[in-house]
C-alpha cells in the first residue's frame, strides 16, 4: 500500500442555482489578463447542453482521454507516446479558438469621440485579438438556460443512448427541463494532461494531488489541451503557455478556500482531503466500465482505520492531515454515502471531484386540468423524473444506471423522511419505507440533511494544513518565498521574442 | 575596402561573432528567461491552413539542416557513397525535394501569417526578420543546388574544411572565397542567422522534449524530495 492524500471536491448540483459567482470569482482572480481572456478555469453549463468548449464531451471529436488499445493496455487517446512525435508539429486533435469562442470587448471610447452626427454613437463589439470589429459567433455561456433547445440541448453528448421517445419527453413543454453543472480542473488521479505533455511540464503535487503546470518548463506542444477528456487545461495564445485550474493553491496554503468555493452562493462546493492506495491506480484504471465507479471508490481508504492512519503515517503524511481527513466532507458524500459520483469515469482519469446528481424539479399531477398534490405521489420516484435516468448514468455512471439510481434514491429517501419530520403531512412509516428502500438509516438520512441544507462554512471546507512552510525552508529562504507570494518565481509572463 | 579584408570580415570575423552570441546569449537566455522558451505556437488561433504550412516546413528544415551536419561530420564517407552516380543522384535528389518541401512549406507559413488576422497579432517584427533571412537562405540553398549540382560532394572537399578550421580557431578561408557569390551568401546568411538564433522563437528547438519516451507516464513532484 502506497497512501497519498488527496484534497478532492463534491458539487452538490441539486443545490446549483446558476449564478455564474464562481466563473466571475475565478475570472477575476486568475485569468483576467492578455491571452486568458477566453479561458473559463472554472465555468458553469446549462445541461443538458452543448458546454464549453462546445460539445466537449463528444470524444470522437476531440479524442481526449485514455482508451484501450488491442492489447488491453491503457494509451492516451490523442497523441500517446509513439504518436506525439510526428505530430509535435501539429496537434491533429487540437481544439481551436472556434471550439470556445473568440473574447470581445466594446468599444466605449466611441461613445466619447465619436464624432457629431444624426444617430448615437453606439460601442461597438471589437475582438480582444485583433481589435477588429467582430461578428459575435459564441460566447462561453452561449446556451445558457436552453434546456429544451434544438440547436444547443438536442446537440448533448450524453443524450446517445435514449428513446427517441425519452428524446421528445425531454423537448415536451411541461416537462421541459434544465440543470446546472459547475466544472473546475478535476485534479484526477490518473492525468491525461499530465502523461500527455512531452516535457512533463504537467506534474501532481505528491502532498496534495493538485495537478499544476510548470510555466517554466511548458513549451507549447499543447498535447495536454488535446489529452484533457474535460477540456480543462487552456492554451494561452500570448505567453505560448498552457495554464489550468490550479484550485488557488496560493489560498488553500493559507488555509482559505479556493475562489470559486468560497464565493459560492448556493453552497453547493465541499472540499475535503481524501486518503488513496496509489498502488492500485493502474488496475483500477484498467477496470471495464461497469466497474469504474466502484473500482476508484475502492481506492479510496477509511482515515478512521487504524491499519490506514499507521500506512498514512509511514508514507509521510502528517497527522494533522490523517486528521483533516478524518473530517472530510468529501469522504461522507463519496464513501459514507455513495451519493456523489465521478463525471464520466470511462474517460479512465479518476477524476478527483464528484457531483451529487440533481433532482429534477417536481411535476405536479394533472387530473382534469387541475394540478394535483395527492400525498402519494408527492415526490414523484426517480424514474418519472423529467431527466431521464439514462442521461444522468451517461454523465455520472459510464452509462450504467445503477450507481445513479442509487444515489438519487438516498436523495428521494432524505426528501420523505424531512417531509415527516418537518411537515408532518407524511407519516412515518412512508418515510421508513423510502429510507430503507434506499439502504438509509435515519442518521444517515438526518447527516445528509445537515450537510445538504444547514452546513456552516467550516463543515464544506475542511482544508487540511499544507505545511507548505516546513517544506519550503528546507530548500530556499523563506523571505524569498513570500516575496514570490506562493509562485515559484517573480516576473511577469513575458512572451519570447 | 579590399577583397581580402572583406573576405576576412565574412568568413572569420562574422562567424567567430556569431557564434560566441549563439552560445552566450542562448544559455543567457535559458537561464535568465526560460519562461520565453516556447513553440509560441500558433495553431490554437488558426487550424485550418496550419497542418499544410508548418507540417511540410519542419519536415523539410529538418532533414535539410541534419543533411548539412551529415555532410560536416563524415565528409569521407560522404564521397565514398557518392562514388558512384546513381546513389549521388538519389542523394541530390532527396535533398533538393526537402530543400523544395522547406520553401513550399515556409511560403506557406508566411501566407498564413499575413493572412489570418489573429495569427498577425502574435507575429513580432523579429518573426518576419527571421522569416525573411529563412526565405532567402533557402532560396540561395535551393538555387545552389540548381545552378552547382552535386553540392554533397563538393560541400564535403570544400565547405566541410573550411568549417572544421573555423571549429578549430585555425581559420582557413582558401576554398570558400573561391567560392561564387550565391554561395558566399548562403553560408554568411547561415552565419547570421546562428548569430539571430537566440533572439527568435527558434530556441524552441533546444528544448525538444527528448525524455518523454522513456519516462513514465504519470509526473509526481514533492517538495524537499527528490
Amino acid at each position: 500500500m502506497n497512501i497519498r492524500s488527496q484534497v478532492s471536491m463534491v458539487f452538490h448540483l441539486d443545490k446549483c442555482i446558476g449564478c455564474h459567482t464562481c466563473s466571475i470569482a475565478c475570472k477575476n482572480v486568475w485569468t483576467d489578463r492578455k491571452g486568458a481572456e477566453y479561458m473559463w478555469w472554472n465555468n458553469v453549463e446549462t445541461k443538458p447542453g452543448t458546454g464549453y468548449p462546445t460539445q466537449w464531451e463528444d470524444q470522437d471529436k476531440y479524442r481526449g482521454g485514455w482508451e484501450k488499445n488491442s492489447q488491453d493496455k491503457l494509451v492516451i487517446k490523442s497523441t500517446g507516446k509513439a504518436r506525439v512525435v510526428p505530430n509535435i508539429f501539429h496537434n491533429p486533435h487540437m481544439p481551436s479558438m472556434d471550439d470556445y469562442y473568440e473574447p470581445w470587448t466594446y468599444d466605449y471610447q466611441n461613445l466619447f469621440n465619436a464624432p457629431e452626427g444624426a444617430d448615437q454613437p453606439i460601442a461597438k463589439a471589437i475582438s480582444m485579438i485583433t481589435g477588429e470589429d467582430i461578428d459575435i459567433q459564441a460566447g462561453p455561456n452561449w446556451d445558457d438556460d436552453l434546456g429544451g433547445s434544438e440547436i444547443y440541448a438536442a446537440n448533448d453528448p450524453n443524450l446517445a443512448g435514449l428513446t427517441e421517445q425519452q428524446r421528445l419527453q425531454l423537448n415536451s413543454v411541461e416537462r421541459l427541463v434544465f440543470y446546472y453543472l459547475p466544472r473546475i480542473c478535476n485534479h484526477c488521479l490518473n492525468p491525461c494532461c499530465v502523461a500527455s505533455c512531452p516535457s512533463g511540464a504537467l506534474y501532481k503535487r505528491g502532498e496534495d494531488g493538485i495537478v499544476l503546470i510548470d510555466q517554466k518548463r511548458c513549451r507549447a506542444w499543447r498535447s495536454c489541451v488535446a489529452a484533457c477528456p474535460y477540456k480543462k487545461t487552456y492554451f494561452n495564445w500570448f505567453t505560448g503557455k498552457s495554464e489550468k485550474c490550479i484550485l488557488c493553491f496560493p489560498r488553500l496554503e493559507t488555509g482559505q478556500a479556493p475562489a470559486c468555493f468560497h464565493s459560492c452562493v448556493g453552497r453547493i462546493r465541499y472540499l475535503g482531503v481524501l486518503l488513496y492506495d496509489a498502488d492500485r491506480l493502474e488496475e483500477v484504471a484498467n477496470m471495464p466500465d461497469n466497474q469504474l465507479v466502484e473500482g476508484q471508490r475502492s481506492l479510496i481508504l477509511n482515515p478512521h482505520d487504524p491499519e490506514v492512519i499507521r500506512g498514512a503515517q509511514s508514507a509521510g503524511i502528517p497527522d494533522s492531515v490523517i486528521e483533516s481527513a478524518q473530517q472530510s466532507p468529501v469522504y461522507k458524500f463519496v464513501m459514507d454515502w455513495k451519493i456523489a459520483l465521478p463525471p464520466h469515469i470511462e474517460y479512465r482519469t479518476l477524476p478527483m471531484l464528484f457531483y451529487v446528481p440533481p433532482m429534477s424539479p417536481v411535476i405536479a399531477n394533472f387530473e382534469d386540468g387541475l394540478a394535483n398534490h395527492s400525498m402519494d405521489s408527492l415526490f414523484h420516484g426517480i424514474d418519472q423524473s423529467r431527466v431521464p435516468m439514462q442521461y444522468f448514468a451517461n454523465l455520472f455512471g459510464a452509462g450504467h444506471e445503477g450507481v445513479v439510481r442509487y444515489a438519487m434514491g438516498k436523495q428521494l429517501a432524505v426528501r420523505w423522511h424531512r417531509r415527516a419530520e418537518t411537515v408532518g403531512d407524511v407519516d412515518r412509516a412512508t418515510a421508513d419505507r423510502y429510507l430503507h428502500e434506499a439502504d438509509l438509516t435515519v442518521e444517515d438520512a438526518e447527516a445528509i440533511y445537515r450537510l445538504t441544507s444547514l452546513c456552516t462554512f467550516e463543515d464544506r471546507f475542511v482544508i487540511p494544513p499544507m505545511h507548505r512552510e516546513q517544506a519550503i525552508e528546507m530548500i530556499k529562504d523563506p523571505y524569498e518565498v513570500k516575496a514570490e507570494t506562493g509562485f515559484g518565481f517573480v516576473g511577469g509572463p513575458q512572451r519570447g521574442l | 575596402m579590399s577583397q581580402h579584408v572583406l573576405d576576412q570580415f565574412m568568413f572569420v570575423a562574422l562567424p567567430y561573432v556569431c557564434l560566441f552570441t549563439f552560445f552566450l546569449m542562448t544559455i543567457y537566455r535559458y537561464r535568465m528567461q526560460s519562461f520565453s522558451y516556447s513553440s509560441l505556437s500558433s495553431q490554437f488561433l488558426e487550424n485550418k491552413h496550419h497542418f499544410w504550412a508548418v507540417v511540410p516546413f519542419h519536415y523539410g528544415i529538418l532533414v535539410v539542416t541534419a543533411g548539412h551536419f551529415v555532410a560536416f561530420l563524415i565528409p569521407r564517407t560522404l564521397l565514398a557513397w557518392n562514388s558512384h552516380p546513381l546513389r549521388l543522384y538519389v542523394l541530390e535528389i532527396t535533398a533538393l525535394a526537402f530543400g523544395l518541401l522547406t520553401f513550399i512549406g515556409l511560403t506557406g507559413v508566411i501566407v498564413r501569417r499575413l493572412s489570418s488576422s489573429k495569427v498577425r497579432i502574435v507575429t513580432s517584427p523579429t518573426d518576419w526578420i527571421l522569416f525573411a533571412m529563412l526565405l532567402i537562405q533557402t532560396g540561395s540553398g535551393i538555387s545552389n543546388a540548381l545552378v552547382y549540382p552535386w553540392g554533397s560532394s563538393w560541400f564535403a572537399t570544400s565547405m566541410a574544411p573550411y568549417l572544421w578550421s573555423i571549429l578549430k580557431l585555425s581559420p582557413d578561408v582558401t576554398f570558400v572565397t573561391a567560392m561564387p557569390w550565391m554561395i558566399k551568401l548562403h553560408v554568411v546568411l547561415a552565419f547570421l542567422t546562428i548569430g539571430f538564433f537566440p533572439f527568435t522563437r527558434l530556441v524552441h528547438v533546444l528544448v525538444i522534449p527528448n525524455p518523454y519516451l522513456w519516462r513514465k507516464p504519470q509526473v509526481v513532484r514533492w517538495y524537499g524530495r527528490k
